[in-house]
């Protein structure tokens, strides 16, 4: 897996890259705290070249969307595939998270 | 009457998951799974992988075995993948379903492995057999109707 960062007007972008499995999700979780450390920001993932995601993604995701909730932030999810949105879909996630277009 | 294809030992270890992955998606794809259901296939032996590394051996030292088999009865034409750990008797398919419908506060991420394997498998089973417990996985090859 690949995260590479972009400041935005108002939002910090991740875009992620590769397979977010039980094994590189901790990577993905150490960014997202090294963020948090630097202040509260409002955070995109660009997915459009996330090959998997596995329960262990979904785990950062829901924390970090928990995170947005409770800071006042916002948290968006940008250019979903097909294959993540099925996992999104039978998790009931594409419910409770931001999915923008 | 079972063909094995193919077999695997790794260390329970969560750095052994990309071995384990691979071996499972090479040796159904040479089985004739559909190239569109091999994310879901990893999906689900990621989760049983990690499942035992996590909990079978309560962070002491043990072994995964994965055992592929063609040929299986009442699926023939089936891939079928046995994930097997040395510890305590725990059936993984009997943790219920997570409530997928709960809203944000109240989501928890329990439950959400077992709920993979059941989605993207066409029929799964547990057993325990010579002090393991083994999970087995099936898949139907492209020339069998699902359901």
């Amino acid at each position: 897996m690949e995260i590479s960062k972009t400041q935005t007007a108002d939002a910090i972008k991740l875009t992620i890259s590769g397979r977010l499995d039980s094994l590189t999700c901790v990577q993905l979780s150490n960014e997202i705290d090294s963020i948090k450390k630097e202040g509260n920001f409002n955070l995109i993932f660009d997915f459009e070249t996330l090959e998997y995601i596995s329960s262990a993604g979904l785990r950062v995701l829901l924390t970090t969307q928990k995170h947005a909730n409770s800071s006042g932030t916002r948290l968006e999810l940008k250019n979903i595939n097909d294959t993540v949105k099925e996992v999104l879909d039978m998790t009931g996630f594409s419910r409770i998270l931001n999915i923008v277009k | 009457m079972d063909t094995v294809r193919s077999t695997m030992d790794l260390p329970a270890t969560l750095d052994h998951l990309p071995h384990a992955l691979a071996f499972a998606e090479k040796e159904a794809e040479a089985a004739g799974v559909m190239q569109k259901k091999l994310t879901g296939l990893s999906l689900a032996v990621e989760e049983a992988f990690v499942n035992i590394c996590t909990h079978a051996y309560k962070g002491g030292a043990g072994q995964v075995e994965l055992a592929c088999f063609t040929g299986f009865e009442p699926f023939p034409h089936s891939f079928v993948l046995e994930i097997s750990d040395y510890g305590p008797e725990f059936d993984l398919l009997s943790i219920p379903e997570p409530d997928t419908s709960l809203g944000i506060e109240e989501r928890e991420i329990g439950g959400l492995g077992v709920h993979f394997i059941r989605h993207f498998t066409d029929h799964t089973d547990w057993r325990r057999e010579n002090g393991k417990n083994i999970l087995r996985l099936i898949f139907h090859c492209k020339d069998v109707q699902r359901g």
